[in-house]
């Protein structure tokens, strides 16, 4: 999901934007964006936004993407309310986001209804099963990435470890782990940023 | 029928303010919750589910309707999916006009690194988890390590290809 945003950027798509997005614009953009996006649909929401459509120049798509993966939330979701409420206001945040979603809610709910009819029979289950094992190493594969992009391991990959256990090994609440460790993480991130901005101020000053 | 609901709802609501790293980060929370503190379904219908939610397309959220839809059907879907999305969509709505003020902020950038490694930490967790829950034979964590290896030494690949090659793999019976 993060490496969407790692590709440069091609030049031409920081030209001016467009001055008017309709609502109905927001609402198929989007919609074509959700009903194409297997296993992760940041990719094909940065291909529209940016190089299809250029609602959002380059630079200003990894300035909104980082807010939301900054907080919490589905970040394609938060995308869309971004985007949305920039063009249409309020009104253009609902769109965009029932844009993204209603499409493939459907199709899911089918897909689940298609599962509750047959999802007994054996063939079934063998082809669940099958799609369960590559799910998992779609999962992980993210998360080997994930960790390739990782900055000063030495420091967070104990984070890494500790969350891990926590949650997959002693299956502790997902509440109780963020509440502390993502305190003391950022405690820890905090107090480098402000020593490394103090060596540089240092540098700067001698 | 309408306590269901309302379950759904606060369960999701907290839920979704603890995201970080997507919906794939909060699936053994997930699991937890409906399976074990909850008993809404056992762990062969999650595991269904989540290979359900994996053969649709849409933002991975989407295991959360399907959830919602197998506890308390189409009513249940709609409620989980919003309480998913609503409320860090109504934060974000009034956060983003403000949100380039404090780019660059210290505290800003602390918390954006120190999530970072947590959100890791959970991506490895649900994948190491649901493989547990969907009790995986050789077969199947030989699909699993093929499926890492393909992904990362081929990352433009798309991931239907994958999801269908493994659908085969098991009507095959070879998983």
């Amino acid at each position: 999901m993060v490496d969407a945003t790692r590709p440069p950027a091609p030049s031409a798509a920081s030209d001016a934007v467009p001055p008017e997005v309709t609502l109905g614009a927001l609402f198929s953009g989007f919609s074509r964006v959700g009903l194409s996006g297997f296993g992760g649909v940041l990719p094909f929401a940065r291909r529209m936004l940016v190089e299809r459509q250029r609602w959002l120049s380059p630079q200003e798509f990894n300035s909104v993407l980082g807010l939301c993966q900054f907080l919490p939330g589905p970040n394609v979701v938060n995308l869309a309310v971004c985007v949305g409420s920039r063009y249409q206001g309020a009104l253009g945040a609902v769109v965009a986001v029932l844009g993204m979603l209603v499409g493939p809610f459907v199709v899911v709910l089918l897909l689940g209804l298609l599962y509750s009819l047959y999802g007994e029979l054996h063939a079934v289950q063998a082809m669940l099963r099958g799609i369960s094992a590559v799910g998992v190493g779609l999962i992980l594969s993210l998360g080997v990435r994930m960790l390739g992009a990782l900055k000063e391991k030495k420091v967070y990959l104990p984070f890494v470890v500790l969350t891990f256990v926590a949650i997959a090994v002693l299956r502790l609440p997902l509440v109780l782990v963020m509440g502390v460790l993502a305190t003391l993480s950022s405690i820890v991130a905090y107090r480098r940023i402000r020593r490394a901005m103090a060596a540089l101020d240092a540098g700067e000053g001698a | 029928m309408s306590g269901i609901l309302v379950q759904l709802f606060l369960h999701f609501a907290l839920l979704s303010f603890l995201s970080f790293g997507g919906a794939n980060a909060l699936l053994p929370e997930i699991h937890r919750v409906v399976v074990h503190q909850q008993h809404w379904m056992n762990d062969a219908t999650f595991t269904h589910l989540y290979a359900v939610a994996q053969a649709a397309p849409g933002p991975n959220v989407l295991v959360v309707t399907l959830v919602g839809w197998q506890v308390a059907g189409v009513a249940g879907a709609v409620v989980s999916t919003v309480a998913m999305c609503l409320p860090m969509s109504v934060v974000i709505y009034f956060i983003f006009r403000h949100w380039e003020r404090f780019r660059g902020a210290p505290w800003q950038q602390a918390v954006q690194v120190g999530v970072a490694p947590l959100s890791i930490g959970l991506v490895f967790s649900s994948g190491t988890l649901i493989g547990l829950t969907a009790g995986l034979g050789p077969g199947g964590v030989a699909a699993t390590l093929a499926t890492i290896l393909v992904c990362l030494r081929f990352p433009k690949l798309h991931p239907l290809w994958l999801i269908a090659g493994g659908a085969l793999l098991g009507l095959l019976g070879l998983v």
